[in-house]
């Protein structure tokens, strides 16, 4: 009976003060925001997969690095020979194949592994926009790189690998993390910066697919993982 | 004083309804499939739900063609869109005006 008498008391405070219905209501709009977030960005990114990613590019310019050391050393001593040049191209060209292979595996396995984790898909809307943003600039430089290799003209490869992957990371960022263009800026102004500096152009590389990659993975993971308990 | 829940709507009553809403406010165009992953939700129960968002003239349907299979396409309407801000507004007055 008191009991009864307790719990009609607390059903009109309820209905009265409304402390019910405005938990509910705060309740709806935090779902309504969760849903336009999560349709609308990629938030499984994980900051590992930049870590990875980085450490695959600095093994990639460490490579190409001793490849280039050893054709001037040559070149130095024999002069140049057309045969020479070409496998030096096909090995710069290999590294960079590597690389860019290993690199998208890592980063694929730790973002899938983050959307696992949260129940989240891996393939959604998000995912989708993300993707065909990030890919525009990407394959236009891409094939722009390749074009200049086509005509030997290989100075600017490097600058250019910069600036492109820089304005897909700015053109993506309205999909994912909202960091991600912050990294995206940086990597245009390495880029168009290592224009003047053309004989270190592979250490400029290094430093915005290497170590930009590493330092952003880790405050991406760092921001948004550590939390979670997870490595 | 004004009535804080004025600008609630009633369509927006419905927890689907009101997710489909959301989804649709910040993507241009969205299919079904999306829709329903985004929203957990079964085949039958999204589409009810979409016929009565669509009479209610809050969204708009485009039904296309992918090769041979239809792929319908939903997005919100100027009205849509209205009632839907109008109803979030009143949803933080209701917050608000009570604490």
């Amino acid at each position: 009976m008191k009991e009864n008498r307790f719990l009609i008391t607390l059903y009109y405070k309820a209905l009265f003060m409304n402390t019910e219905s405005q938990s509910d209501t705060l309740r709806e709009i935090n779902d309504i925001k969760r849903i336009m977030e999560r349709s609308s960005r990629f938030i499984s990114l994980s900051g590992l997969s930049g870590i990875a990613a980085g450490l695959c590019a600095l093994a990639g310019a460490f490579f190409a690095n001793r490849v280039l050391k050893n054709y001037y050393l040559k070149y130095d001593v024999s002069g140049y020979k057309v045969e020479d040049f070409i496998s030096l191209k096909f090995k710069l060209l290999m590294i960079a194949g590597i690389v860019l292979i290993a690199a998208l595996f890592f980063a694929f396995v730790f973002t899938w592994r983050r959307a696992r984790q949260n129940h989240l898909p891996i393939w959604d809307l998000a995912a989708r926009k993300l993707m065909w943003n990030v890919l525009i600039p990407l394959v236009t430089g891409g094939i722009f790189i390749l074009t200049m290799l086509q005509y030997n003209e290989w100075r600017f490869a490097a600058p250019a690998c910069l600036v492109f992957y820089g304005l897909g990371l700015v053109n993506g960022s309205k999909y994912t993390l909202s960091e991600i263009r912050y990294l995206g800026f940086l990597e245009i102004i390495l880029g168009l910066e290592s224009t003047q500096f053309i004989n270190a152009s592979l250490y400029f590389w290094a430093v915005g697919f290497g170590v930009l990659h590493i330092f952003y993975g880790f405050l991406m993971w760092w921001k948004y993982e550590r939390k979670s308990g997870t490595l | 004083m004004k009535n804080p829940i004025n600008g609630l709507n009633k369509v927006f009553d419905n927890r689907i309804r009101l997710g489909v809403m959301s989804v649709l406010v910040v993507n241009d165009e969205v299919n079904f499939n999306d829709l329903k992953q985004m929203l957990e939700v079964t085949d039958g129960n999204l589409a009810t739900h979409l016929v009565n968002l669509e009479e209610n003239g809050f969204i708009k349907i485009h039904k296309g063609f992918i090769g041979r299979k239809t792929n319908t396409t939903y997005a919100v309407t100027k009205a849509g869109e209205k009632a839907f801000s109008d109803h979030i507004a009143a949803l933080e007055n209701m917050i608000k005006g009570i604490k």
